[in-house]
This record gives structure tokens, C-alpha cells and sequence, in this order.
């Protein structure tokens, strides 16, 4: 079994991203939610502290370091605001990642110093209208025409694809058909401003206010070529394997989210008083935070385990059922863990003038992206070598 | 350039803070941090190293308990090149006069062992004890000018020799003032605005040269300085009681009225 304590240098590094969270991010993160504002101001100071750079390599500006270090960061900005840390996490899995993985020299060289110093953001588009679990049966297409691709679809609640800072989308599209019959699927990077590319209006979510999601609509997109992303043929394949990734950096982001409901909780569980006690001296409240206590400590050690796991090299099973495992729990929890905190804030708790209340609206949707507990669930039992369909 | 920047661990003030049955803080049982204060000075030093024509060098200099090396720690993490921590039981409870005396002659074994120092950065005061006497005495014993609460640094090195030159903002006043280095500065929170370490910083910290000395190592008599050498003595420290929360006045259109008659019956008017 890897091992998963966190090193002296990550919980250093934790330290300095819990305070630059404090200084920079929460202050405003109530006023961002409530006015469904993108800051980007915020997001650049995140760039310059080199967040969006953690796993990226040096020549490109990035530390180079590991991924458990984007875990922390993940899981202390999303301790003050989810929004912020699903900007950090989508950036990062669905933006850098696939660029890292099968970009061609070239278009490294191109995009990825501006996303890696947070100048810049990329999406990527998998979801649609008509499919999202079942992300492969996608309708989007790419035909290539005189050495140009033409891209024409749409694409649904995708993150990062609309902001000031976006300069670019990956969008996985059908590029023809298999021998087989079977539609052929690859990624086509499209960059913000092509003709034909638009982010239709901001969506009115329930939380997450802060972040930036968008419908696209996609008419007669033309880019060179030599946007193709990786192989042809090859577009879910490829996006699978940056899958299990993202899986454990929601979790880390549900690990904050937990964190902070604690935190919340014990503070003011000791200051309120009823009854001429804090409410705290009661076991029907108290025992409530015990369990958010236990949950923390669950979700964030299942979290590192994984986050660890893909560091060691470990084997591409072993690590897919623990990023399963780490994100069905995590975001689990954190749905309960925002429950419990409301209820401990009692009237309080429904007021937005609370962070909890934000909270409680923001976990939810930890439990449907980057694959709902049900796929999860799904995940796991195939892993465990269970028939499910 | 070569730097030395002076810094301390101090228990972090967000959390409570205790006192040892011999009335000094208790630095073992609370966490501790790097003096914000002296965040500033390291930051002002990178810059100094960081903007000067030839290569520098900036070494963070630390004397306390075993934690104190934290301290160093965090300052080669925002990018100092490397650090000294002096450890000796006998420094427990020193003085200013003290602290100063053990730094000078790490110091002057610093000149000796490595080359001379150019110039030596201190915070304006510690975030604990706030006496902000170190970087003056310090200067005093090394025999060197004192350029204190600077607002702004600036080193001329066009004539082969550095000078350098403060900017201290005061109510009456804004003086430049400049002499030849070496020469101790010490620097305010106004001056900068401390980086963040990152991530790569705190990786590269892990392999940069940290030395520990003790009194004897820098050639001071353990007689001279700790609790006993002291040329004052807390006699009795006492947690202030916690403030009680004051009185709000909700301006219902007659806010004013009721401020005056509240500062009338406290006789402030
Ligand atoms: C705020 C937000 C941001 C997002 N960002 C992005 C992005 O950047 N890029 C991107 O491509 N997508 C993004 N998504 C899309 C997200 O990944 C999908 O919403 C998610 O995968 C679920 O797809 P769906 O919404 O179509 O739900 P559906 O797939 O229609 O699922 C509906 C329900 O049926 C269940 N279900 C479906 N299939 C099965 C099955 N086989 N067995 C059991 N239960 C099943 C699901 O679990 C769910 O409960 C985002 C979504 C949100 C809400």
C-alpha cells in the first residue's frame, strides 16, 4: 500500500495557500458569489503564485511538482470558495493537462505558457445536450476541408470557456466514422475569438457562482489543421486517461469544503448560546460535528492515498479505483458535511450573510461533474469485477 | 552583493499566547512563525540581491530554540540562498543587549568564515516583544552605521563601492539619509509587500546549506547572555482580561445626539 503522508514541504506549502486564500480570496468570495462574479484579478494572483503551474514542466514555467501538491492547493482555495477552487481544478485537469499530455511540441510552445502563469484558461468541451455520462455518444462534428477543421455542435455547462481570460477550448468531436461503424472521436483545440465560436450567456447555477460556465454553439469553426490534439481517433481514450485525475482533485476540493464546515461549525457551536449554554454543550450538536471531523479525516486520507498512488507510479487500476473511491466519498460527505453545518448555524444557516449557506450550495454539484456518484459507483464495482452494465 | 538578513521565530499571534513559570513567552508550546516584520527585511534583501549588477547572495541569520530554524526555513523558501542558526541552551531569555551581542559576532565569524557583508537587513521590531533596539545595538557593536526605519532602499554601486541610501517617513519629516557599506539597515511594513514562497521555493529550500552554531562556535561566553546575564527582569506578567465588547449605537436619525451624550458622560467633552 503507498504511502500517503503529506511531506513537511506540502504541509509548508499548504500553509503558505491557506494564507494567501485568507488574504486574497476570502474577503470577497461572498460579494464574487453573490454578484455571479468571475474574478479575475484573484485568479491571476493565484497564477502568480504559480497554482496553475504546479504540475507543469518547468520549461514551460511550471514547478514541476507533483500532484499531490495541486491537491492541496485545490483543497485550501476551496476551503474558503469552491468557485475559485473548481476555477483551479478544471484549469488545471481539463485545460493544462490534456495539452501536457498529448500536445505536439508545437502547440505547447504556443498555449501553454499563458495557462501555466494563469494569464490565460482553457476548457474542455465533452458534454452536451444530448450526452454526458455517456459522454462517447456526442454529436459535435469536425470534418476536415482544405486543410482546416470545421467544427459544428454545441457544447453544454462548460467551465472556463467563456471568461477574460479564456483563450482557448479543446472540444472533442466526431471526425468520421469507424470501420466498425462506430463514430470516430478526437480533440480539436478551438481558440477564443473563431469566427463561429461562441460562449452563449453565463448559466444561473445554484452555486459556483463564481466560476465560469457556458453553453458553446459551434458554427462552421474553421482552425488549421494542426489544432488536432493528440491522435486522431483517439479523442475519449484520451480524455479517459486525464479522467482519473480530475476525479481526485474534485475530491481534494470536496476535502475544503468539508474542512470548512468544520471549522465553521466548531467556532460556532462554542459561541452560540441557548438555553444559557453554547449550543455546543449539547450532544445532539456536538456529536454532529464529531462526525464532520471523522468525514474530514476520511475524505482527506483517501484523497492523498490517491493523490499519492499517482505519484509512485502506481499501477493505472489500482489508481482508477482509488480516485473512484476517494471522489464518491469526498464529495459524499461533503454534501452531508454542508447539511450538518446549516443545521448548526439553525436560522443563521439559510442567511447568505453565512459562508455556510454558499457552501451549502456549492457542494452539490461535487457529486455530479467530472462523473456522478452513480458512475462512480459504476467504477468501483467494475473494479471490484462485478458484471454492471 | 553579499546580505545578511536577521530573523526571528515568534509564537503566532492569532493564537493564545502563554507565559513560562520565569515569566519569558513560551516558544515551545505554541506554534511559531516568522516575524511578519522580518518578512519585510527578507523581502527587501531578495530585491537588493535580485536588482544589483553582479551577483549576490542573501543568508538568513536566526539565534533561538530548536523551532527558531524555521525561521530560516521560511526565508531561503521566499529565496534566500542560505542560513545560520545559532542554538545554545544558555541563549534562553536573552535580552536585546544580548541578542544583539550574538548576532554581532555570528556576524563578524560570517566575515570571517565567508567573506565580508555588505549590508545587514533587520524587521523594524519583532512582532512579539516590539522593542526595536536589536538592528541599533547591533550596529553599535559591529562598530557600523545605522540606517533604521527605512521606507525605501535604494544601493548605488556605480563607483565600485556600495552606497547606501534610506528614504524614513516620519510626521514631521521625510529624510534621506546615506552612508557607505556595510552599514545595518532596518527596514518598515511600509517598505514592500512580501512574496509568497512557492511551491518550487519550498522544494529548492530543501537542498540550500543551513549551518547551527552555538555560543561557543561564535566566541560568545554563555555567562554574557541568556535569562541571568539580563539587565532586566519581568517581574510579573499578567493576561490581560478580555476587553468587553463596547456599545453599538444603531443610528436611527438621532446617531449623532446619542454619540455626544455618550462622550459627555464619559467627561471626553
Ligand atoms: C457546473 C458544471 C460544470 C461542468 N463543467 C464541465 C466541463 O468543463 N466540461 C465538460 O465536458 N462537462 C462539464 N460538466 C458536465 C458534467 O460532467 C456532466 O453534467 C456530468 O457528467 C453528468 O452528465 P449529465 O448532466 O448529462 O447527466 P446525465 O448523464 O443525463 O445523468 C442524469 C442522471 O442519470 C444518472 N445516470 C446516467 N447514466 C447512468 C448509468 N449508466 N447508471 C446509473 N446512473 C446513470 C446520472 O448519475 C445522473 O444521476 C459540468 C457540469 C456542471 C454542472
Amino acid at each position: 500500500m503507498t504511502s500517503f503522508t503529506l511531506s513537511r514541504e506540502h504541509e509548508d506549502f499548504r500553509a503558505v495557500v491557506r494564507e494567501f486564500a485568507a488574504e486574497t480570496i476570502a474577503p470577497q468570495a461572498s460579494e464574487w458569489d453573490r454578484k455571479h462574479e468571475f474574478p479575475v484579478e484573484a485568479v491571476r494572483a493565484m497564477g502568480d503564485l504559480g497554482l496553475f503551474g504546479l504540475t507543469a514542466p518547468e520549461e514551460y514555467g511550471g514547478a514541476g511538482g507533483d500532484f499531490t501538491s495541486l491537491c492541496v492547493a485545490i483543497e485550501e482555495i476551496g476551503r474558503v470558495d469552491q468557485s475559485l477552487g473548481i476555477t483551479l481544478e478544471a484549469a488545471v485537469g481539463l485545460g493544462i493537462n490534456p495539452l501536457q499530455v498529448f500536445g505536439t511540441p508545437e502547440q505547447k510552445d504556443r498555449w501553454l505558457p499563458d495557462l501555466v502563469a494563469g494569464r490565460a484558461l482553457a476548457g474542455f468541451g465533452l458534454t452536451e445536450p444530448g450526452s454526458g455520462s455517456d459522454a462517447g455518444g456526442l454529436h459535435t462534428r469536425a470534418e476536415l476541408r482544405d486543410g482546416s477543421w470545421v467544427v459544428n455542435g454545441a457544447k453544454q455547462f462548460i467551465t472556463n470557456s467563456g471568461s477574460d481570460l479564456t483563450s482557448l477550448v479543446t472540444v472533442a468531436a466526431r471526425t468520421g466514422e469507424r470501420p466498425d461503424g462506430r463514430p470516430e472521436l478526437s480533440s480539436i483545440v478551438v481558440p477564443a475569438g473563431t469566427p463561429g465560436f461562441v460562449a452563449e450567456p453565463a448559466y444561473d447555477k445554484l452555486g459556483w457562482h463564481a466560476s465560469d460556465t457556458h453553453p458553446l454553439s459551434l458554427t462552421d469553426v474553421r482552425v488549421p489543421e494542426d489544432h488536432l490534439l493528440g491522435v486522431r481517433g483517439r479523442g475519449l481514450a484520451q480524455f479517459l486517461a486525464t479522467l482519473d485525475d480530475g476525479r481526485v482533485a474534485i475530491a481534494a476540493l470536496a476535502v475544503g469544503c468539508i474542512q470548512a464546515c468544520l471549522e465553521m461549525s466548531t467556532q460556532y457551536a462554542g459561541e452560540r448560546t441557548t438555553f444559557d449554554v453554547p449550543i455546543g454543550s449539547k450532544q445532539g450538536v456536538a456529536f454532529g460535528i464529531a462526525d464532520l471531523a471523522v468525514m474530514a479525516a476520511g475524505a482527506r486520507a483517501l484523497t492523498y492515498q490517491a493523490a499519492a498512488i499517482k505519484d509512485a507510479g502506481g499501477a493505472a487500476a489500482e489508481f482508477k479505483q482509488a480516485a473512484a473511491i476517494a471522489k464518491l466519498y469526498a464529495t459524499e460527505s461533503a454534501v452531508t458535511a454542508t447539511r450538518v453545518a446549516t443545521q448548526v448555524f439553525g436560522g443563521y444557516g439559510f442567511m447568505e450573510e453565512y459562508p455556510v449557506a454558499r457552501f451549502y450550495r456549492d457542494a452539490k454539484v461535487l457529486e455530479i461533474g467530472e462523473g456522478t456518484s452513480e458512475v462512480q459507483r459504476m467504477v468501483i464495482a467494475r473494479g471490484l469485477g462485478l458484471p454492471v452494465e | 552583493m553579499r546580505i545578511v538578513v536577521c530573523v526571528k521565530l515568534v509564537p503566532d499571534a492569532t493564537a493564545s499566547r502563554s507565559f513560562e513559570p520565569d515569566h519569558t513567552v513560551d516558544r515551545v508550546s505554541v506554534d511559531g512563525l516568522l516575524s511578519e516584520l522580518d518578512e519585510y527585511a527578507v523581502e527587501e534583501a531578495l530585491r537588493i540581491r535580485d536588482a544589483a549588477s553582479e551577483d549576490g547572495e542573501v543568508v538568513a541569520v536566526t539565534m533561538g530554540p530548536q523551532a527558531a530554524a524555521d525561521a530560516v526555513r521560511k526565508s531561503l523558501q521566499m529565496g534566500a540562498d542560505s542560513g545560520v542558526h545559532v542554538l545554545d541552551e544558555a541563549i534562553a531569555g536573552s535580552d536585546a543587549p544580548a541578542t544583539s551581542l550574538v548576532l554581532a559576532a555570528t556576524l563578524r565569524k560570517l566575515g570571517a568564515d565567508t567573506g565580508p557583508v555588505d549590508l545587514v537587513v533587520c524587521g523594524m521590531a519583532s512582532t512579539d516583544g516590539t522593542m526595536g533596539v536589536v538592528p541599533a545595538m547591533l550596529a553599535e557593536r559591529l562598530g557600523l552605521p545605522q540606517l533604521t526605519y527605512a521606507n525605501q532602499v535604494t544601493v548605488d554601486d556605480s563607483n565600485g563601492a556600495y552606497r547606501v541610501q534610506v528614504r524614513r517617513d516620519s510626521d514631521l519629516a521625510t529624510e534621506t539619509v546615506e552612508a557607505a557599506a556595510p552599514v545595518v539597515v532596518s527596514v518598515t511594513d511600509q517598505i514592500n509587500e512580501p512574496r509568497y514562497p512557492s511551491f518550487k521555493g519550498i522544494m529548492a529550500a530543501k537542498k540550500k546549506p543551513v549551518q547551527t552554531w552555538s555560543l561557543s562556535d561564535v566566541g560568545v561566553d554563555p555567562a554574557e547572555v541568556g535569562l541571568s546575564a539580563a539587565w532586566t527582569a519581568v517581574v510579573s506578567a499578567e493576561a490581560r482580561p478580555p476587553r468587553s465588547a463596547g456599545t453599538v449605537v444603531t443610528d436611527e436619525g438621532d446617531g449623532g445626539t446619542r454619540l455626544a451624550e455618550y462622550l459627555v458622560e464619559k467627561k471626553f467633552v
